[in-house]
């Protein structure tokens, strides 16, 4: 409790020094890396609690977007329509649970995988909601660019701190044992009478509500969205290869793992914009093979015992 | 009559798409890799086969077992150096490595070659056959008849031959194959190279008919995908059906929708497919 | 049938062209200690499965406590009261063996809170022998020991019925009379068990009567002596030489 604390505590008072005096770059950054965090944490309730390897974060992600951008085209004001945008994205994703949650390894990967294209495709075509593939502009609010980016800043910290939250309190809670059931033996799970069906149709609504509501702020944040942009794989891949970073399963793992990339892309980005996918890929195939949990392979003592610890608590 | 034609125009395709699949098929019935770099392999078969016609004159189609060649030395190098590492972990490790070599790979094409579509132009032109009245064009013919060949020539190895009875093996029982003798990791290197092979023979086919760009090896991919949910994993039958399948079923889409939706209808029927039966028109198990 | 707790009729299983279970009627009462005995694929297994809700029956109707549970999901049976252990153990390999009792006793079990859950836990490990490697990893157990998880994870459940497939295999003598000490004691509670076995001597010791199953058909269902002496039963399982032997000695 303590060492979540002092964590805690240094993140705020961070924040607070960026709130204050950070130039629109750094703001710009800190908004991202939050919007990380909310995607990877988000991610990880699915692909990490209840071990099911989804590829469906784009999806929810492009919907989550353009439920806000067409909400707000109606007249919906601007906070509620990132709360429908996580609605509308729930609804579908507790209909596609159904649908796939069945499914197991690949298949489960790749249906989850071609929905967002799938989407894309239907986003595109319907040019009179969505003004297809000309894209969505989407109002912004009054004020001068730096209280924007301050808005925006607060916003997608707001939503990352929600990720954490439901990500501690799913597996603080009974949701939380079943997932972890299901990860472990799921053909066990159901014989000690977990109703798998319900709990990972609930992990997996909760998640991409979560997404959802990402791509609403994004969407209302850049002001501009297009179907090609919104529906992205990498979308689908980079929470993945945060989680995998920090370490999948655990709560902080999907912070830690969103903080480094971040790190890594400004760095890829700033060096080769040609070569910028390429050497993305290649970080992703040195961190699977020789990385296999994470950072935390790396766990010595101190440090990083303090920013990772508890991940081994026990529930019962 | 033109649903002869639209007909006809999936059935010519059926063989290149089976070509096209079967590789796909064979990495994950045999590694349990879904290997998403798959259509990257095949782009490359077809930039492969597009300088051998620019700079030596050779026809792309009799170019495929050639470029299936150098694709099969290229894929046994990333399986043994980068893929057999996290043989048999989760789902998620693998797919997310081969996503990432792809990525590595999709920008190494990116940047020798660029984005611009190429054409391989075979002069004279092979021109179109007549069937009555439906017209039958000659370069889908060849890639077709030929992509059957090799599909069935992979077949006859996996049936035949030892390395094929060993990989054969290997997707039953991995243990029970060790124990045998068989070297299982020499195996998964093989079928691994033998799917690259099929790729880039495939790709080779590609380019004579079809233009080719680093961008398009998502839509290959995703063909791939689609043709073996169809046909059901671990059968050449299989996938030969799903080819087929696939081609028909694009044509009739093409006419109903337009053919600018080709990739999504696919998808849209892969996850129709997926929800209600994954296991596809012919699913099997083993390797046949 | 009344008082019957669990009851089958006409029960019939097909795999594809196999005939798993054939036309099996058979009823249990509260409180009874059954043994089941058939050759390797007899059904034995697949009698299991069908009566929890992994497998669907091909025909047939099974009731527990008098309701309709053959068409359930096998979390609502286990939910209503059925146990079972699996011949092959199937531990949550990465949480302890507490955990692994406690979350029998979280959803089948149907305690309130992750606490009662626990307490329930440590008093079936006690129970079950286990109280020492209640910390430990499940996957770093023996196999002994996973058998004795598999028990308590089963009696966390709060079962009515409770049905040991094979709990004995592997194990060495010593082993399985600790097994049949706690078999007793679940019986003594007021637990009705079916126990699935392939050693005689575990099922004369502990069972009062015995079903036999031969190529998916019930063959015999009955008191364990007599039963057992049944030339039907000994020719089927134990092979006709065997029988013929019994029926020199019987002159």
């Amino acid at each position: 409790m303590l060492r979540y604390s002092i964590i805690g505590a240094a993140v705020v008072a961070l924040f607070v020094v960026l709130l204050a005096i950070g130039d629109n770059y750094l703001l710009r950054l800190a908004t991202t890396v939050a919007m990380y965090v909310a995607l990877a944490s988000a991610w990880n309730i699915v692909g990490g609690f209840t071990g099911y390897p989804s590829f469906a974060t784009a999806a929810f992600f492009g919907l989550g977007a353009y439920a806000c951008g067409v909400a707000q085209t109606y007249g919906v004001p601007l906070i509620l329509a990132w709360i429908l945008a996580g609605a509308v994205t729930a609804l579908f994703a507790s209909g596609l649970g159904l649908a796939i949650l069945h499914l197991r390894g690949h298949y489960f990967a790749i249906g989850s995988l071609v929905v967002a294209d799938v989407l894309r495709e239907i986003t595109n075509s319907w040019t009179s909601l969505t003004g297809g593939g000309m894209g969505m502009n989407l109002p912004l609010i009054g004020g001068s660019t730096g209280s924007q980016a301050q808005f925006y800043l607060l916003a997608m910290v707001a939503l990352a701190g929600l990720s954490l939250l439901a990500a501690v309190l799913i597996d603080n809670s009974k949701l939380g044992v079943a997932l972890r059931c299901i990860e472990q033996n799921e053909d066990a799970a159901q014989v000690i009478g977990v109703d798998t069906r319900r709990a990972k149709v609930a992990a997996f609504t909760v998640s991409s509500l979560l997404v959802g509501v990402a791509g609403g702020i994004y969407a209302s944040w850049v002001s501009y969205i297009d179907p090609i942009d919104v529906y992205d794989v990498s979308l689908s891949v980079k929470p993945i290869i945060m989680a995998l970073l920090g370490g999948v399963g655990t709560i902080a793992g999907p912070v830690l793992g969103a903080f480094g990339f971040l790190a890594l892309e400004e760095l890829i980005w700033r060096n080769s914009l040609e070569f910028h996918a390429g050497i993305l890929g290649l970080f992703v195939v040195v961190l699977v093979v020789f990385l296999p949990g994470g950072l935390r392979s790396l766990q010595g003592r101190n440090i990083w015992q303090l920013a990772t610890a508890a991940f081994t608590k026990r529930w019962a | 009559m033109l649903l002869l034609q639209v007909l006809t125009n999936g059935l010519a395709l059926g063989g290149l798409y089976a070509c096209i699949a079967v590789g796909f098929s064979l990495v994950w019935g045999v590694l349990n890799v879904i290997n998403i770099l798959h259509g990257s392999m095949i782009v490359l078969g077809g930039y492969l086969a597009f300088f051998a016609h620019q700079y030596f004159g050779i026809n792309p189609f009799l170019f495929a077992p050639f470029a299936g060649a150098v694709l099969f030395v290229i894929g046994f190098a990333i399986q043994r150096l980068a893929i057999n590492p996290v043989m048999g972990r989760p789902v998620l490790i693998t797919l997310v490595l081969t996503f990432g070599i792809n990525l590595f790979f999709d920008n190494a094409m990116l940047a020798a070659f660029n984005a611009d579509y190429r054409k391989v132009i075979i002069d004279p032109p092979l021109g179109v056959f007549e069937i009555g009245s439906v017209l039958l064009p000659v370069d889908r013919l060849y890639a077709t008849l030929l992509g059957l060949a090799l599909v069935g020539a992979l077949w006859l190895l996996l049936r035949g031959t030892q390395l094929g009875r060993a990989i054969v093996a290997v997707r039953m029982d991995r243990d029970a194959a060790a124990l045998m003798g068989i070297d299982v990791r020499l195996t998964y290197a093989v079928a691994f190279a033998l799917g690259a092979f099929m790729a880039g023979a495939a790709g080779a086919l590609l380019s004579g008919i079809f233009p080719i760009s680093p961008v398009s090896s998502g839509s290959y991919l995703g063909k791939a995908f689609v043709i073996c949910v169809l046909g059901g994993l671990g059968s050449i039958p299989g996938v030969v059906a799903g080819g087929f399948a696939l081609g028909v079923i694009e044509s009739f889409g093409a006419l109903a929708f337009g053919p600018e939706h080709a990739l999504t209808i696919s998808f849209g029927l892969l996850l129709v497919l997926l929800i209600l039966r994954p296991q596809g028109l012919l699913g099997v198990k083993g390797f046949n | 049938m009344m008082g019957a707790l669990l009851s089958l009729s006409h029960v019939s299983k097909d795999f594809g062209g196999l005939r798993a279970l054939d036309d099996v009627t058979v009823s249990l009462r509260e409180g009874e200690v059954i043994g089941l005995i058939g050759p390797n694929g007899a059904g034995k297994t697949t009698l299991v499965n069908v009566i929890t809700g992994v497998e669907k029956p091909s025909a047939g109707e099974i009731r527990f406590a008098g309701d309709r549970i053959d068409e359930l999901r096998p979390d609502l049976v286990a939910r209503r009261g059925v146990a079972r252990t699996f011949q092959i153990v199937q531990p949550f390999p990465r949480m302890t063996v507490r955990e692994n009792v406690a979350a029998a006793a979280l959803f089948a079990g149907g305690a309130p809170s992750r606490a009662d859950a626990r307490a329930i836990a440590d008093q079936q490990l006690a129970f079950s022998g286990l109280g020492r490697e209640a910390d430990k990893l499940a996957s770093s157990l023996t196999l002994a020991g996973r058998k004795r998880l598999e028990f308590a994870k089963s009696l966390a459940a709060q079962p009515k019925l409770l049905l040991l497939d094979e709990v004995n295999a592997g194990l060495n003598a010593a082993e399985i009379d600790d097994a049949l000490r706690l078999i007793a004691e679940i019986a003594a509670s007021g637990i009705t068990v079916l126990l699935i076995e392939h050693l005689m001597k575990v099922v004369s010791q502990s069972c009062r009567r015995l079903l036999v199953l031969h190529h998916g058909r019930l063959v015999a269902d009955g008191e364990t002596t007599a039963v057992m002496k049944d030339p039907r039963v000994v020719e089927a399982y134990l092979g006709q030489r065997y029988a013929e032997r019994q029926r020199e000695l019987a002159k």
